[in-house]
């Protein structure tokens, strides 16, 4: 199967697995950040946990993809001030539009048109923060 | 199947199959993160002319066009095909909550139809939501460098320090919005 049709039958499986899982709705967002139920927490807590097992077994084993290439997850730059303080900014948006980036395309899926004025903003946004980039502490 | 598959999914299954896809996109030579899109289409559009940041070959990237052209198809395919139309089994304190803020019947879509329409794009309260939070999603996320794909799942699954500090950001800004803004952008 060629590369791309690869990543696009994952993209549909993503799609599938977000709306199964109500991560995406607004709801769901809304019940998670109030402690109203385990739903959210659940999927997150679930997908570390196999994750971090996941991950120690890639390394622990040195597992190839399946391409035979040795698999390497880049580490995550050591960029405190700027893991909180756009965490932070994240957070007020993730929390006021119900949707982190994934669900905003899946959502898209759904028909809901309003998403495409929310990913215009998210597209204007990234492109403020590369101006001001050098600006900004990190 | 397609019957079992259409009913609302426990979360403990939901966390499993997004560890499937993460492992999926790992062993296709890649990492879990959407947020980046957002740069890659800068980039795309020749925003490298501007800033340095989306100064590079942005076709590097184009695996993850595909994985979100997929996103987009897989929303529709579970939107319609593998839909049961039952409501969403929220907490009853939080229908009570949205209730008080004038959300009408919490729960029976995925997201307050009434709230997500054009119409509501030409209210304050659609601005700043909509507009106001999609530029925090986009400045936000890629000021720290991943969403809740890059930071929330895939930097803790690799016990990343950053990605900690990330989410604890995350979770600083939804609660501040949902307790305290919320309450009062939607009564605007």
């Amino acid at each position: 199967m060629p590369k791309n049709l690869s990543f696009l039958s994952v993209g549909i499986l993503f799609g599938v697995v977000m709306t199964k899982s109500e991560a995406i709705s607004w709801y769901r967002i809304q019940e998670m950040f109030l402690f109203h139920s385990i739903h959210m927490y659940g999927i997150i807590g679930v997908a570390v946990v196999l994750g971090i097992l996941l991950h120690q077994l890639i390394k622990r084993r040195k597992l190839n993809s399946f391409f035979g290439v040795p698999i390497t997850i880049k580490a995550k730059p050591e960029t405190y001030k700027a893991s909180i303080i756009g965490g932070t900014l994240f957070g007020f948006g993730w929390a006021m539009t119900g949707a982190c980036p994934g669900p905003l395309y899946v959502l898209l899926g759904h028909g809901a048109f309003v998403i495409i004025i929310v990913i215009i903003s998210a597209l204007f946004g990234t492109y403020v923060y590369g101006i001001i980039r050098d600006r900004l502490p990190h | 199947m397609i019957d079992i598959i259409s009913q609302p999914w426990h979360w403990a299954i939901s966390g499993v199959m997004i560890v499937v896809v993460m492992a999926l996109l790992l062993f296709l030579g890649q990492r879990f993160g959407v947020s980046s899109s957002f740069r890659h289409v800068c980039s795309a559009v020749g925003f490298g002319k501007n800033a340095s940041y989306f100064d590079y070959n942005w076709k590097d990237h184009l695996w993850l066009m595909y994985f979100i052209f997929g996103s987009i198809v897989g929303g529709a395919i579970a939107s319609t095909l593998l839909n049961d139309q039952e409501p969403i089994q929220l907490s009853l304190a939080t229908i009570e909550h949205l209730k008080e803020l004038n959300i009408s019947h919490p729960g029976e879509a995925q997201y307050p139809i009434d709230l997500f329409s054009i119409e509501s794009l030409f209210t304050i309260k659609g601005i700043i939501l909509f507009i106001g939070g999609g530029f925090l999603i986009g400045f936000g996320t890629r000021y720290a460098g991943g969403c809740t794909s890059g930071h929330a799942i895939s930097g803790l699954s690799n016990l990343q320090l950053p990605s900690l500090v990330a989410v604890i950001g995350f979770f600083i800004g939804g609660l501040l919005t949902t307790h305290v803004l919320l309450p009062i952008i939607l009564n605007l």
